[in-house]
């Protein structure tokens, strides 16, 4: 059975303002990879344990030790816009009416 | 003379001996190279000779001292636009080196250009690209190969005398092999992804394209090992690879998976990996059939697995920190049109991909159904490896395709990285090399996969398979 998309929700989700000229073939796209990938629900994985990666690492841990880091400046500089020592973006609160 | 363009990396070492001069004498005929040929082949996105001048930093020694080594665009350079070959970080100049970046550096190499991609690494052919595809040096109507096609057609036309890629699911080795080069993706840890620009973080690889097997043994050894910056990056100690070039094969098990030799396998490219299989046996190899039963799932698996990280992973691309941004009159407005206008059409449709199967409901039914699946690949290998050194098959199911081919199909691209992809879920590193060419002299590549942290044995075997030929001796005429 084909999985039917729900694309506007899909997008709202990835934070993607689709154009209505983009909707529709995407949802077709996802919808056929998505058939392609049910392949794998016929696949007994009962008692399998997920890999989520192929190292055999534990956590991986430093001491917190405070470093002094000279490149706020260099990193400010490449930001669409910024102001002292801050990232500068639109209001996020709408205007009170 | 040689052209000194056309040296391999070992050849360049050699003929640069640690002098300024010889080294500005390399670094302007690969100049004049990349003036002559790039307006065919469209390997490089910011390649700009000036900057040799200015590169105050290069030590006056150390073991790749003066050799210019290409970069692909999704590897962090301080001081110079890294881009992903995306829209959405046009402009951006990292304030940082990448790892491997530091370490070319620090061993005298000169960082000489960088090399376009499909953007993010979503692709098998360079299309994706914001700025514009790179094409084959074989044949300028075929793909390189990707996603790292820029690198691997500069290094198989003599842009380059080596370059960096990157690999998630067959992005070096796939490449490598439409090029006619070699394509090396080293064991998952291996190599420090720091300042990697991530794309599937349990998958990514940084490795060498190389003009020569013994050129990947001396780029690996220089980028390897440990980094504390990277959690991910193993703490095996690194090995002198070139120790391990030549020693031949003699009384070495190699598998020959069935299910990599199944129904859409070129014929071509089929009798070119037979070939090699008698040529390894000639020279003392057992070879012995192992099955993978599940790898006829790693495609599917890894489009669950893969976009799930990618979608992740491009949530930081919002217009606040870097790169462009779309002026909105809210915050909202501003991440939702940067992203839909910064991305093009693949990585939305991958970010879009990933979102739902990491989505309440699907999550496992998707996601997780993929990470079980991924086990038993990962387990495939490890009961293969029980028996065998190695494991011996295509690289490609075809040679390169051509332009636009498969650029409406989605389905059809993702399947070209249908042999590529299982070393990438399981962890495992392996070597793309040349195997021949197609009627229509297409570079053709046999790929060797090898226990993880075993990159000496794909290096001891895929040299003494290469010593057996002389496919580089053929170049692309441009």
């Amino acid at each position: 059975m084909p999985q039917k998309i729900n694309i506007d929700q899909v997008a709202e989700l990835a934070r993607l303002n689709l154009k209505s000229g983009e909707r529709a073939k995407l949802a077709a796209d996802l919808e056929r990879i998505l058939t392609y990938v049910d392949q794998l629900q016929g696949i007994n994985t009962d008692h399998v344990t997920p890999t989520s990666h192929t190292l055999a690492l534990e956590n991986v841990f430093r001491p917190d030790a405070v470093v002094p880091s000279k490149i706020r400046d260099a990193v400010l500089q490449h930001a669409p816009k910024s102001e002292g020592a801050y990232f500068k973006v639109p209001k996020v609160i709408g205007d009170v009416s | 003379m040689t052209e000194l363009f056309r040296l391999t990396l070992k050849e360049a070492l050699g003929f640069v001996s640690g002098n300024r001069s010889k080294r500005d004498q390399l670094i302007q005929e690969l100049t004049d190279r990349v003036k002559t040929v790039d307006q065919k082949v469209n390997a490089y996105i910011h390649f700009d000779p000036e900057r040799f001048n200015r590169d105050q930093e290069v030590p006056a020694s150390g073991p790749l001292y003066g050799i210019p080594i290409s970069i692909k665009d999704n590897l962090t350079t301080a001081g110079w636009e890294t881009t992903c070959a995306s829209r959405i970080l046009k402009g951006f100049v990292p304030p940082y080196d990448a790892t491997v970046i530091g370490k070319l550096r620090a061993a005298g190499a000169v960082l000489f250009g960088k090399c376009n991609m499909d953007e993010f690494a979503f692709g098998s052919s360079c299309e994706t690209s914001c700025f514009f595809p790179t094409r084959n040096p074989w044949n300028l109507e075929c793909v390189p190969g990707g996603s790292s096609g820029g690198s691997a057609a500069a290094v198989a036309c003599d842009e380059a005398i080596a370059a960096l890629g990157s690999d998630t699911g067959g992005s070096i080795r796939q490449p490598a092999s439409f090029c006619g080069v070699v394509g090396l993706k080293p064991t998952y840890g291996r190599v420090s992804r720091y300042g990697l620009i991530a794309f599937g973080s349990s998958l990514d690889q940084v490795g060498p394209i190389t003009k020569t097997v013994e050129d990947s043994a001396i780029l690996l050894g220089a980028i390897a090992g440990h980094d504390p910056l990277d959690s991910t990056s193993a703490r095996e100690p690194v090995p002198d690879y070139t120790a391990f070039l030549n020693r031949g094969v003699n009384g070495m098990k190699i598998g020959i998976p069935k299910e990599y030799f199944a129904k859409g396998l070129d014929p071509e490219v089929e009798s070119a990996v037979r070939n090699v299989i008698r040529d390894l046996k000639k020279l003392g190899a057992a070879c012995v059939e192992v099955s993978l039963p599940h790898s006829q799932y790693a495609v599917a698996v890894y489009y669950i697995v893969a976009v799930a990280e990618a979608s992740s992973n491009l949530g930081r691309f919002d217009g606040v920190q870097y790169g462009e941004r779309y002026p909105a009159r809210d915050l909202r407005e501003m991440y939702f049109e940067t992203r839909d206008r910064g991305f093009g059409n693949e990585a939305k449709r991958r970010i879009l991909l990933g979102t739902f199967v990491l989505s309440h409901g699907y999550y496992d039914a998707y996601y997780l159904k993929g990470l079980k699946v991924r086990t038993l690949i990962k387990k495939d290998f490890d009961d293969a490896f029980k028996n065998v050194d190695l494991i011996i098959g295509p690289t490609s199911p075809t040679p390169a395709f051509k332009l636009g081919e498969k650029m409406d199909d989605p389905l059809a691209m993702y399947l070209s990285d249908l042999y590529t992809i299982p070393a990438n879920l399981a962890g495992l590193p392996a070597i793309s090399i040349p195997a021949g060419f197609s009627k229509s002299g297409l570079p053709i590549g046999v790929q060797f996969i090898a226990r993880p942290f075993e990159e000496s044995t794909l290096f001891q075997a895929s040299s003494a398979y290469e010593a057996e030929t002389n496919w580089r001796k053929k170049r692309p005429a441009l």
